[in-house]
């Protein structure tokens, strides 16, 4: 039996710190891990719990991200809950095994601590990483400080596992920002936490003798298409499980979440939609600018990266008059991913605001509330023209010649 | 909103005092934040660490700030890094030193005009003479309690014991010596 924690009611944690907490707390039976920062804290820590008797689990040393992930991968075919960390090109090296992963139905939480892609080298924080999981068959949850990175690995046990949903889910948090910045953090008694994720339940487990399954089999044009198709239903439909479980997680700690969190957005003219710790500091901004200024500023942000939540982003953005997409990661010769997605999504509405696209904070570039102010006015501007003023995309923060591509071609 | 930017080398506890003021700052019901801004993540090497300190919670999460307060724990980098970067007209510093207030601002014309809110404590020393190391973070903490008047000194040891529990006593105990000679010493 493992020993208990006694934590406070509040405690002073980073996200890195919380994350390990949560996993604790879910008693994850193996974690196979190869560290890199700035996740690494993570599973070094869960490391500790496990030699302190914390957790009666196991912890499994390996030679790479890409063994890392397989050793997830058998571990939890056998019938064990699991998790692990990554970031950056841990996560690349991840990235073939986390398809076996998804294609496999394997509830795997790979707590994702965000951080850029070299070259050049980068140890912060920009969302490369999450994007490169994003068609990866991984529902991809996002936390924008250390409590809902806390809040979100729970969360996702509870997601994952369910046994109409089945799939890996990725926890979010920006490297830095939320991994290394200490906050206040309200937790939940061990009791608790166990209570709200409850027993591992496994399903197909290959060391269950008596009914013998076959994981990763190969399937070639006669059932491949079918296979992947059902995933994907799989992905869709998780939306009401991941609604449900944020409800039962309401219920138990009085903190709200949903699959696109939305800010001021009631009465809101222009909007920044953005992922991360970002989103917090467009609100303050948005908060000062209703203050100073009495512009109607919002913000909407995808807490549920994957499934990409469509239908909620249409609802909360159809009635702003102009919007920007903020991308955290290179795009590489398009124009940002999210940018294209949340487009995509209000094309379907009757009212098709104004949409253009910054890439912003590569590498961990700061990002300041007097930059996302300006950023909110520069859409008033638009809102005002009734048409696009700017280039469609921009860059945010970005030190010599302004860089820009593409002008409105609607009036 | 309370804003402090730590002056450090990487091994000297910036991250850890900055921490240990976290958790103090959090039992009073405010919410906090600390973290860290490494150049080169090695021992030795100039970085800076923040706190953020309010009522309601903190959802900045900008690395720019205009500091209240400004925590210098290695001496030299009063006079190598920027340390009056974006001040304010009401910016408190709190420099280790040896050298006499007047000797300091002497030799930095940056603070010349600010004297009055400059406050100096030779942190080193005083780790040395209770610690028994270089690790001038908890004197910095004594001296922070005294110049900003947040807590009571006495309120502010029993909290900093809570978070240094895990430690032995011999290390909790020296560490409340640093604290309480820092904050008398602070002038």
């Amino acid at each position: 039996m493992a020993k208990k924690y006694d934590l406070n009611e509040v405690e002073v944690w980073d996200g890195n710190y919380a994350a390990s907490q949560a996993l604790r707390q879910a008693q994850v039976d193996v974690v196979a891990a190869y560290p890199i920062t700035p996740s690494t804290p993570i599973v070094e820590n869960y490391g500790n719990y496990v030699a302190n008797g914390y957790i009666d689990g196991e912890f499994v040393m390996v030679e790479s991200e890409h063994a890392a992930m397989s050793g997830c991968v058998g571990a939890a075919a056998s019938g064990g809950r699991v998790a692990t960390a990554t970031s950056s090109q841990g996560f690349a090296l991840m990235v073939e095994v986390l398809y076996q992963a998804s294609g496999m139905r394997l509830p795997i939480v790979l707590t994702v601590v965000n951080r850029a892609l070299a070259s050049p080298l980068n140890v912060r924080g920009d969302h490369s990483d999450m994007y490169l999981g994003r068609d990866s068959g991984w529902i991809q949850l996002d936390s924008f400080n250390a409590q809902e990175a806390y809040d979100m690995v729970l969360c996702a046990f509870r997601i994952g596992e369910n046994m109409n949903v089945r799939l890996p889910v990725m926890v979010h948090q920006d490297g830095f920002i939320t991994s290394h910045t200490a906050q206040n953090v309200s937790p939940l008694s061990d009791d608790e936490a166990y209570a709200f994720v409850g027993e591992y339940q496994p399903y197909n487990d290959m060391l269950d003798f008596s009914k013998p399954v076959t994981y990763g089999a190969q399937t070639e044009e006669d059932w491949h298409y079918e296979h992947k198709a059902r995933q994907h239903k799989a992905l869709m439909d998780s939306r009401d499980v991941i609604n449900s479980v944020f409800e039962e997680y309401k219920a138990k700690t009085g903190r709200e979440y949903k699959r696109v969190e939305s800010y001021l957005m009631d009465d809101a003219e222009v909007a920044i939609v953005a992922l991360g710790t970002t989103v917090e500091t467009c609100l303050l901004a948005a908060k000062q600018l209703r203050e100073e200024e009495g512009i109607k500023a919002g913000v909407v942000a995808p807490r549920c990266f994957r499934p990409f939540p469509f239908d909620m982003i249409r609802d909360a953005l159809m009635n702003v008059k102009a919007l920007c997409v903020m991308d955290r990661s290179a795009p590489g010769g398009a124009m940002g991913a999210l940018f294209n997605e949340v487009s995509a999504a209000l094309y379907t509405t009757p009212n098709r605001p104004i949409i253009t696209n910054y890439i912003y904070g590569l590498g961990g570039r700061d990002f300041s509330v007097k930059e996302a102010k300006r950023i909110f006015k520069e859409q008033l501007a638009h809102a005002e023209a009734g048409e696009i003023t700017t280039d469609i995309q921009q860059f945010s923060g970005l030190r010599g010649p302004k860089l820009g591509f593409f002008k409105t071609k609607r009036s | 909103m309370v804003e402090i930017r730590w002056h450090s080398r990487a091994g000297q506890g910036a991250v850890t005092g900055a921490k240990g003021l976290g958790d103090v700052v959090s039992t009073t019901g405010k919410q906090v934040q600390a973290f860290a801004l490494y150049g080169s993540a090695k021992r030795g090497a100039a970085m800076r660490a923040y706190n953020r300190i309010d009522d309601e919670q903190i959802i900045n999460h900008e690395k720019f700030m205009l500091p209240d307060y400004v925590l210098v724990i290695d001496p030299a980098l009063a006079y190598t890094d920027n340390i009056t970067e974006n001040d304010k007209a009401s910016t408190k510093y709190i420099i280790t030193t040896h050298l006499t207030k007047e000797e300091l601002i002497a030799g930095l014309p940056s603070l010349a005009d600010k004297a009055e809110r400059v406050f100096v404590v030779d942190c080193m020393q005083i780790s040395l003479d209770t610690i028994g190391r270089a690790v001038p973070n908890a004197p910095m903490l004594g001296a922070f309690v005294k110049v900003s008047g947040m807590f009571e000194l006495d309120y502010f040891l029993d909290r900093m014991k809570k978070v240094l529990s895990k430690f032995p006593q011999k290390i909790i105990d020296s560490n409340m010596d640093a604290i309480t000679t820092a904050y008398n010493a602070v002038n």
